[in-house]
């Protein structure tokens, strides 16, 4: 849509009762659209960090369908968290937050956080190793791809890295890991772009300037030398030691005893010291939880009430550091784990695998608001029921490549293992966001799925009120994807498709209405 | 390396300060036999440094030997085989009178193909010691091709190459008396130490001085023969020269040129006089007796000890291993007429070997690093009658070689390589910042990414290592294994919680490894070809990160 268009439907918006998922358009504030247009940083001084959180987290007990709860209630009633303790975040009475989840709260009533829901893949994995690796490399569910999405766009973007590297332009490492080992999403079509560090320890000691260790036999001190050498030869070594030694961190947030808060505390001190490094990736694991996730008293804590306090924190805390240094503008965050978790919890008040799981991007730069519906709980639940994918975890790639990084859309594809996937206005300022926005103000809808329970067919009543492209896709209870309807042009109104249900096993299913920009999803059951 | 690139080194101030000792040893222990506990621990520690990159299997082979046996089992040449270097070069030119795969070394000479059995020749010996068999040998060999160098690249054919290194195969272990006789009528030591152009009416002094200041009694204080020793040895060997009529080529004695004056030397040497020869064998007997002569100082067997000492045990040699470990192991060489074995077996079995203070101590040269990576992962090589692919192969290790400090065949000068001699620094010379980044690189090539030989890829099957682990299926039994295997001292906490990421990200519970890892070994599981990719890219990155650890430089 043009942006004429877009101007006149959000000017006729004010008089169309419709919302956007959920969220009305005021939320969207005096700040949207056209006031920080021009106002962010250059595109070759932004930074993504991308904060993983290692195990598959339970995103229901993350941004809490609120709207859900009397399902919810008997699904997961030994973790339910009470439903007057969900923070409640402004524009919305549908969506709150793990109670734990205060700092976060703060940004997004402050308009620094988009919040996605139901992000995931058809065909998900439940292997935290395949299910990574898909993430990392932003393949298809039954597709090895050896290469990461982060490491692709960077090859792209430093030609022939790493043979004419460090140089004038860029003297800094690419991307960098704080922690353990350079991730597979940084390895690039020959070489992993991540900085390698081959010593972890070295890495901090790097940062603190101590070689360490005693010095009392021959071992210790050859030891010593290779160290002090390995440290020495890291070709950016000095720079990096140098951005940590002039960068500072101004935010008294930062909590003690938090590891996430440790690393971006690095990345901030990193990025204020003048490193022009445009990917950062921290960890924080811990989120596979099958057991005991809650306090089995208090719901509202816990192993995973304790992980959502450091995950909140640490963003908040870095968010501050950002702005008190004057960085905000130019850097955005992204968190993400493997899958989420399923609808019901299990008998030791925890949770197994599942599919999809909201995430977050915050910054300056983004778009506040919730992008997707709450997921529908089904009334009675099995111990497979997942939450169905709404946002395809590559849109939210696709948009950041395209409208942070500023990628052009052909070459956003090629990234994509050559796929094309539509972005989401996950970023403001920017005109392919505002045009997608706009496209969201189209409103579609399922109005009705007859019979239901059914045990072969469904009639499928659907509608938009701008007509164009939908598609339908039928999820099974695991999250696959079993009936996909390719996109056709519709015209403005109702219509229905019977879809052919036979052969499916017997269970809660979800039937997903898409348009390009947008999906909403109902539940159906097959007996 | 050539000479050049290598001077062009410049010393860290990095190598320096460590350079300094900092420590006074405190280490008594001496020759007497270690009676300590045998488990695998100190199998690996005597298979590191006697062989290149243990096998797991040869680790755990010999923790069950006692301590004789298994040094004796390493001296044992019963079943050693030696093959020569083949044509592999038959596909870039055509040899018409050695068929694809024979070898070349007895053919005649050819000059167009020389530069082709150059490459065969230097590629055939990097793979020694990365095929070798669980003998000392070849880490005797790269001692004494250290120790008395030659240049393959001035020897002036292919196939003196090949003799140099067959003199080495065949008394690196036997007599060191008759190796050094050997050696000094080599022809291609002859060709780099201008022995062939010594002759009773134009000496060349340059072998007979080498021979005394390297070969056999070194520069220390003890050293004290003169330079009118250096002539009169000059004038013992005058008249060998290269015969360059037969085929190959043969070391020949001219006793036209052989000076039959007698040689007198000076005190150092008790005043010994030479007597003059004439004829055929002159030039023979007047060598043996000069061998016996320098043999009949103490300082020889203390020199060529220091040396295996510095080779097998550490650099730095205290007052009390001059005192406990040199003196007496250097009374065992003399003792036993100047054989090699039993010196070694001293050593190698002595509690002062296996003393912890000496563990995990000595820098790996680049030839234990890389042929001992290739070997102790049980790299599969191209199909044995593909000779073209797996001498690319061994060039890629040769070339590695080259780039970080160890042209093998090529030292530097005759002196060897100087991070076995030269003070301060020795061994730390191995390591600058330019060489420690590329044996990584060496490391993680052939772990993730491997080396393309027409259709072979020269690379790491991680499975091969895991299948023979005792507890594969457990992350943490695993990490233990893994680098305890690769690593000659133990990991810290830390260490081994940041690898454990790689196997188990975010703390996840060690049964998703062992999920992972059966399914990748069972066919008919769903899982199998995911889980297969996944726990093959996982151990890969595991053993990567464990090697890139400062500790895997360490022997």
């Amino acid at each position: 849509m043009k942006r004429r268009l877009f101007l006149k439907a959000a000017a006729s918006s004010s008089v169309l009762p419709i919302s956007l998922n959920g969220m009305s358009l005021r939320t969207f504030g005096k700040e949207s659209f056209f006031s920080v247009l021009g106002k962010r940083a250059n595109v070759s001084d932004r930074v993504l960090v991308i904060i993983q959180m290692n195990g598959g987290n339970d995103g229901l007990n993350m941004v809490i369908p609120i709207d859900q709860y009397s399902n919810l209630s008997r699904a997961r009633t030994n973790i339910l968290i009470d439903q007057k303790k969900v923070l409640a975040l402004n524009g919305t009475n549908k969506t709150g937050l793990h109670p734990k989840m205060t700092g976060l709260q703060n940004m997004f009533n402050n308009g620094l956080v988009n919040t996605l829901q139901a992000v995931g893949y058809p065909q998900p994995n439940f292997s935290h190793f395949r299910a990574t690796d898909i993430w990392n490399s932003a393949s298809d569910s039954d597709k090895v791809v050896t290469t990461g999405w982060m490491g692709r766009y960077l090859d792209k973007r430093f030609v022939n890295y790493p043979k004419d590297y460090p140089n004038t332009t860029m003297p800094d490492p690419v991307a960098i890991q704080i922690g353990s080992m350079v991730p597979l999403s940084f390895m690039g079509p020959n070489v992993s772009m991540g900085m390698a560090i081959s010593d972890p320890a070295s890495f901090y000691n790097l940062l603190d300037g101590n070689t360490g260790g005693s010095l009392n036999t021959p071992s210790e001190i050859e030891l010593a030398y290779i160290r002090e050498l390995t440290q020495q030869t890291n070709q950016y070594a000095a720079v990096v030691k140098t951005a940590a030694g002039k960068g500072k961190n101004l935010s008294n947030k930062y909590v003690n005893g938090n590891g996430l808060c440790d690393q971006l505390k690095i990345v901030a001190k990193l990025i204020s010291g003048g490193l022009k490094t445009p990917v950062y990736m921290v960890n924080i694991g811990g989120f596979d939880t099958h057991s005991n996730q809650t306090d089995s008293a208090d719901t509202s804590i816990g192993t995973h009430a304790t992980l959502m306090q450091k995950l909140s924190e640490g963003i908040a805390a870095f968010q501050d550091d950002l702005k008190l240094l004057g960085a905000s503008d130019r850097v955005v965050g992204m968190t993400f784990s493997e899958f989420g978790r399923r609808v019901q919890s299990n008998a030791s008040g925890g949770t197994d695998h599942g599919a999809a799981a909201p995430l977050f991007v915050f910054g300056e730069a983004v778009q506040p608001g919730i992008i997707g519906n709450n997921p529908t709980i089904p009334n009675t639940t099995t111990v497979n029921d997942n939450v169905p994918m709404q946002n395809d975890f590559r849109q939210i790639y696709a948009s950041i490549l395209q409208d942070w990084f500023e990628v052009p859309s052909n070459d956003v594809k090629a990234l994509l293992n050559n796929q094309d996937f539509n972005t989401l206005p996950i970023f403001k300022s920017n005109a392919a966001s505002i045009e997608d926005f706009a496209d969201m103000v189209t409103q579609i809808q399922i109005s009705q799925i007859y019979p239901n329970p059914t045990s072969d067919f469904i009639h499928l009543k659907f509608g938009s009120d701008g007509g164009g492209m939908l598609s339908i896709s039928v999820f099974d209870p695991l999250g696959n994807r079993v009936i996909y309807v390719e996109p056709k042009v519709y015209g403005i109104g109702e219509f229905t498709e019977v879809l052919d249900l036979r052969g499916l096993r017997k269970g809660n299913y979800f039937v997903q209405l898409s348009s390009p920009k947008h999906q909403v999803t109902e539940h159906f059951m097959v007996y | 390396m050539d000479r050049r690139e290598f001077l062009s080194f410049k010393k860290t101030s990095l190598q320096e300060d460590f350079g300094k000792p900092k420590i006074e040893r405190r280490t008594t222990t001496g020759l007497a036999k270690y009676s300590g506990t045998w488990t695998k621990q100190e199998a690996a520690h005597l298979l590191r440094r006697t062989l290149f990159g243990p096998k797991l299997s040869e680790i755990n082979a010999f923790s069950k030997k006692t301590v004789s046996e298994a040094v004796d089992s390493l001296l044992d040449t019963t079943n050693y085989v030696f093959n020569p270097p083949v044509n592999n070069y038959q596909n870039q030119t055509a040899d018409a009178a050695v068929p694809y795969g024979t070898t070349w070394v007895n053919a005649p000479l050819n000059v167009a193909l020389e530069p082709n059995r150059k490459n065969s020749v230097k590629a055939w010996f990097w793979s020694l010691p990365a095929k070798q068999s669980t003998s000392i040998m070849e880490k005797m060999i790269l001692f004494w091709h250290n120790h008395m160098p030659t240049q393959m690249q001035d020897t002036p054919v292919a196939s003196l190459c090949y003799t140099y290194v067959k003199v080495l195969n065949d008394y690196a272990l036997g007599n060191y008396k008759t190796l050094l006789k050997q050696m000094t009528v080599d022809p291609s030591m002859l060709y780099f130490l201008n022995g062939r152009l010594n002759t009773k009416k134009a000496p060349d002094e340059n072998y007979g001085r080498e021979l005394q200041e390297l070969f056999t009694l070194g520069k220390g204080p003890n050293s004290k023969y003169t330079e009118d020793d250096v002539k009169a040895a000059a004038r013992v060997l005058t008249g060998f020269s290269i015969n360059f009529t037969t085929t190959p080529f043969s070391t020949s004695f001219s006793s036209a040129n052989h000076d039959t004056t007698d040689k007198t030397f000076s005190s150092f040497y008790n005043n010994t006089k030479i007597t003059g020869r004439t004829g055929v064998f002159a030039g023979s007997l007047e060598l043996d007796d000069l061998l016996t002569m320098i043999l009949s100082v103490d300082e020889v067997s203390k020199y060529i000890c220091r040396k295996l000492y510095r080779y097998f045990v550490y650099f730095d040699i205290d007052s009390n291993a001059e005192t406990n470990v040199i003196e007496p192991l250097a009374k065992i060489f003399r003792d036993n007429n100047y054989e090699i074995k039993p010196v070694l077996k001293a050593l190698l079995e002595s509690e002062h070997f296996y003393d912890s203070w000496n563990r995990a101590c000595v820098i790996k040269d680049p030839l234990t690093h890389q042929a001992g990576f290739v070997r102790q992962f049980e790299m599969p090589f191209p199909t044995s009658t593909d000779y073209e692919a797996n001498y690319q192969v061994y060039g890629l290790g040769s070339y590695f070689g080259q780039i970080t400090q160890m042209n093998l065949g090529d030292p530097p000068s005759v002196s060897g390589w100087e991070a076995w001699y030269q003070l301060p620094l020795y061994h730390r010379i191995w390591l600058n910042s330019d060489s420690l980044p590329k044996r990584n690189q060496f490391q993680d090539y052939l772990m993730l990414y491997g080396h393309k030989v027409k259709n072979f890829t020269f690379m790491v099957d991680p499975w091969k290592i895991s299948n023979q682990f005792i507890n594969p299926k457990d992350a943490d039994a695993f990490i233990q294994e893994a680098s305890e295997f690769l690593l000659a001292l133990p990991l810290s906490t830390s260490q081994i919680s940041n690898l454990k990421e790689i196997l188990l990200p975010g703390g996840i519970p060690n049964y998703n490894w062992s999920d992972e890892y059966r399914a990748a070994l069972d066919t008919g599981d769903p899982n199998h070809v995911n889980s297969l990719a996944t726990a093959t890219s996982k151990m890969r990155n595991l053993f990567k990160s464990i090697m890139n650890l400062s500790e895997y430089q360490l022997s």
